[in-house]
């Protein structure tokens, strides 16, 4: 069972708790755990941490909000503020500049609606711009929601991004 | 000499139908070398020295010898802390993409080489630190993890020895500084990933304080084979002070990129040309970056360069992570430099002022000059800032990374900086002009 020290306004659902609990026992230090648990508490409670996500995740680890704000604001995969229903990340670091990204990116706006770094109107879509994937050597290269699509043209952007919901 | 004449141990496997698999991995000699150590008693010290007659160096860029690293930590029997293995599955330099298809491909020779490493640094549990955009790579290993656990390979008494060691995953979340090894440390513990001076150095003071060994994907991958085959057959590969073979990532404007594995000393014009395709559409070479992004342009001139850690030195460069990046008449380096540039900007973490500040500078000359607004001062001016940012004036080497392309750039493309500045635009015809704008503004603005 997971003790509650702290007076938390808000609770992580007891699913994740279970989780996270098991989580600390890979680590000699609970903390180690919280990168990783940022990461479900965003994949789990709607794509990005709210404030109020980020006091439940301090309750559970026993850290000042401060703190945990510090963490998950250093990591660019973390999205502090609210975003679209699908996430479309266009590598445009230096093998995929070559190999065009530019023009993936470009299309990319085009088919979500978004401009670099913002929200389509529909709330469907939030566009960015991401450094390096390591998918070099399949430039250029886009992710939807986390899946990688490589060694695209601009005509496959379409395709990819037409087909969510 | 063709790719297909030299003889190869590293991805042989990858090339097997259900690679991934503890199945296929074990009818493929997997697990062989550690069932041998534990079933004959061999120390771990005859492990450590074997791996150090083998010469095999770190694979993560700075080449440093693994046997030797390995002999960095503490004598157990007198200091009795917890240690630790990390293994360094961050790959996040521009241009690499090798350890991706070890982990996805055959997770397995991964865990055996961590394994094997834990083994002979007395160590019972090992993390490996994989970045979070890998998700699939995440998974297979994950997945191995637990067939390896299921069959008795990881865990208590592994193969019935008296050998107990247990393998952790960690995701990160897309910090590149978190590939620098005190860096990773510290997101590994749930921090702001902040590199630590050193010394003291992780075989004293690592995780939590303990000692601790941090390891390259691809450096640990090398270890079962050279126990299995022996220090003199890994030396039959490669130089003499850069033995074994190496998987090469090769990007940008080529026919054929991909990651191939080569013996260290393979000349950079062999493996653009017989692996690669040589330069795509028939165009000629212009520039090449022979070890990801922070290893710098160098010359179409000097594609004859072999790719090991020696004679990149020798050509202030480096072999870094083998990452080749092919740069065709048609691009512009001046381009190629910002995004570099604008791609440390956002990953200094921000401790040393040298590199959060000098970063930015250099962004802000560089997309200038590409913008066509650039001053004939701003060429020694880029040379005189990555000079007050390295080497050694930081606590970790992003700073040099940034700073070895920038000098480069000046060194061999001159003329290419000086045309942007005489022209008042961007020379290059096909170049889409400047990068797009960095995601933090700069604080100041800098003049020659
Ligand atoms: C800014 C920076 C980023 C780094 N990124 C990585 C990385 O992604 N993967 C890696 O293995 N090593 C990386 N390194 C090197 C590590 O600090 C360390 O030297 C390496 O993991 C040691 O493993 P090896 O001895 O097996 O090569 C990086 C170093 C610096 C300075
Ligand atoms: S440069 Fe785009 S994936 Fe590496």
């Amino acid at each position: 069972m997971h003790e509650v020290t702290h007076e938390t306004r808000n609770n992580l659902p007891p699913t994740l708790v279970a989780e996270f609990t098991e989580l600390c026992t890979h680590y000699p230090e609970r903390r180690a755990a919280l990168i990783p648990a940022l990461h479900r508490c965003q994949e789990e409670l709607g794509g990005w941490l709210s404030p109020e996500t980020l006091e439940a995740v301090a309750g559970f680890f026993e850290l000042e909000p401060v703190e945990v704000f510090g963490v998950a604001s250093f990591y660019p995969m973390f999205h502090l503020r609210p975003r679209g229903k699908h996430l479309v990340s266009v590598c445009h670091n230096i093998s995929c500049d070559l190999r065009g990204a530019q023009d993936i990116l470009d299309e990319a706006c085009k088919a979500s609606g978004c401009t670099p770094g913002g929200t389509s109107d529909d709330g469907r879509f939030t566009l960015v711009r991401v450094e390096c994937q390591g998918a070099c050597t399949s430039a250029p290269m886009l992710a939807l929601d986390g899946v990688y699509h490589e060694g695209i043209t601009p005509e496959d952007v379409h395709r990819i991004l037409g087909g969510v919901q | 000499m063709t790719r297909e004449s030299h003889p190869t141990y590293l991805l042989d496997r990858t090339r097997l139908h259900d690679s991934h698999t503890l199945d296929v991995h074990r009818k493929n000699d997997g697990y062989r070398a550690l069932e041998t150590i534990l079933k004959e008693g061999h120390s771990p010290e005859q492990v450590i020295d074997l791996i150090k007659n083998s010469g095999l160096r770190g694979r993560g860029g700075a080449g440093f010898p693994t046997g030797l690293k390995w002999s960095f930590m503490p004598d157990a029997n007198k200091d009795r802390r917890a240690r630790y293995l990390v293994v360094n599955a961050d790959e996040s330099e521009p241009g690499t993409c090798k350890d991706r298809v070890l982990m996805e491909e055959d997770p397995h020779g991964l865990i055996e080489g961590i394994l094997i490493g834990c083994y002979a640094m007395r160590i019972r549990a090992a993390y490996i630190y994989v970045r979070g955009e890998y998700r699939f790579a995440y998974d297979r290993v994950a997945a191995a993890i637990e067939e390896a656990r299921r069959a008795n390979l990881l865990g208590k008494n592994i193969l019935g020895s008296t050998f107990s060691c247990e393998i952790w995953m960690h995701k990160g979340a897309g910090a590149y500084i978190c590939g620098e090894e005190t860096g990773l440390m510290e997101s590994l513990e749930g921090k702001r990933g902040h590199p630590r001076p050193k010394p003291p150095f992780p075989a004293g003071f690592g995780l939590w304080g303990q000692p601790t060994t941090v390891n390259n994907v691809e450096t640990l991958f090398n270890v079962p084979f050279i126990l299995d085959r022996g220090a003199e057959w890994y030396q039959s590969m490669g130089t003499e002070n850069s033995p074994g073979n190496i998987l090469i990532a090769i990007s940008g404007h080529v026919e054929r990129p991909g990651v191939f594995e080569v013996p260290l000393g393979i000349s950079a014009r062999e493996v653009l040309e017989d692996c690669a395709g040589g330069v795509w559409k028939g165009r000629r070479l212009k520039a090449w970056i022979p070890g990801g992004s922070s290893t710098g342009f160098l010359p179409a001139s000097e594609i004859g360069l072999a790719m090991d850690h020696e004679s990149l030195k020798n050509a202030r460069s480096m072999l870094g992570t083998g990452a080749m990046i092919i740069l065709d008449e048609t691009a512009c380096t001046v381009r190629s430099m910002e995004i570099l540039s604008r791609f440390y900007e956002h990953e200094s973490c921000g401790q040393c002022s040298q590199c959060r500040e000098g970063t930015q500078w250099l962004t802000q000359i560089l997309h200038r000059i590409e913008n066509g607004q650039g001053r004939m001062e701003d060429l020694d001016l880029l040379s005189s800032l990555a000079s007050g940012m390295a080497p050694g004036k930081t606590i970790c080497a992003l700073a040099d990374a940034a700073a070895i392309p920038t000098h480069s750039l000046v060194r061999h493309f001159r003329d290419e900086l000086e045309e942007h500045v005489r022209r008042g635009c961007c020379p290059v015809p096909s170049s889409p002009g400047p990068a797009a704008a960095p995601p933090r503004s700069p604080s100041v603005e800098v003049k020659a």
